[in-house]
């Protein structure tokens, strides 16, 4: 990493298919991963459902791209915070999310969770860690 | 170090306005724009919870968009500051990031 890498973070705030909000995002992410920044992804609010497990879109017609999330540790984005209250409000926990798991190259390829529960004071902390934060 | 967050959608729609002051910091602006301007007066269902957090995060409101829908600026919270464009940009400038609340 050189010095002029900047901390990128992408917050996501919507659910996944009733907007294209979130899809966006994530082909955003897998763009922006070809530029070598400290990237990190954000879900709180009803983003949190961009990554339940057992989505099933075949009947509604559109790509289920829950899936592409456990790609994204092949792009070296491995970095997901998922706010424990907006969980809580939604009657959802860690439990109901998807598994994402990265192969650490500093430490042997050991597999990794991608995906780490913080508070809400913690993403406020994120946040104001960031150079850059982009919506969705 | 500290963020300009902005809000374009009326609290009464979805919970942006909300989230944002949640995790808005200390030394932190929160901006409203577009239809965020409904937030802004006092004595609506937001107000309480804008106003706890008026002391420490600084609460603006565009003036151009309470004037589009004919909103009041003299009715606005009180710890609300209403400014025009350039306003906007001083606030881009003044903070290290820009955060938007959609």
């Amino acid at each position: 990493m050189s010095e002029d890498v900047k901390k990128f973070l992408y917050l996501n705030r919507k659910a996944p298919y009733g907007t294209i909000y979130a899809l966006e995002a994530l082909e955003v992410v897998l763009i922006g991963a070809a530029f070598d920044q400290d990237v990190s992804l954000a879900f709180l609010d009803d983003g949190v459902f961009q990554l339940t497990k057992g989505q099933d879109t075949k009947e509604i017609g559109v790509k289920n791209f829950s899936p592409t999330f456990r790609a994204l540790g092949d792009y070296e984005v491995t970095k997901l915070y998922v706010e424990k209250e907006s969980l809580d409000e939604r009657g959802l926990s860690a439990d109901d999310l998807q598994e994402i798991m990265y192969e650490d190259e500093d430490d042997d390829w050991a597999e990794k969770p991608s995906i780490h529960i913080v508070s809400r004071a913690e993403m406020a902390d994120l946040i104001a860690d960031q150079d850059v934060v982009l919506s969705f | 170090m500290s963020t300009l967050h902005t809000v374009n959608k009326s609290p009464f729609t979805n919970q942006s306005l909300l989230s944002c002051i949640a995790h808005a910091k200390a030394g932190d602006a929160v901006l409203m724009i577009e239809d965020g301007v409904y937030g802004a007066p006092a004595g609506t269902a937001v107000a309480d919870a804008l106003a706890a957090r008026a002391g420490e995060v600084s609460i603006y409101v565009l003036g151009p968009d309470l004037a589009a829908r004919g909103l009041d600026a003299g009715r606005i919270l009180d710890g609300v500051n209403a400014v025009d464009y350039a306003g906007f940009v001083d606030l881009a400038a003044k903070h290290d990031r820009a955060v938007a609340w959609l």
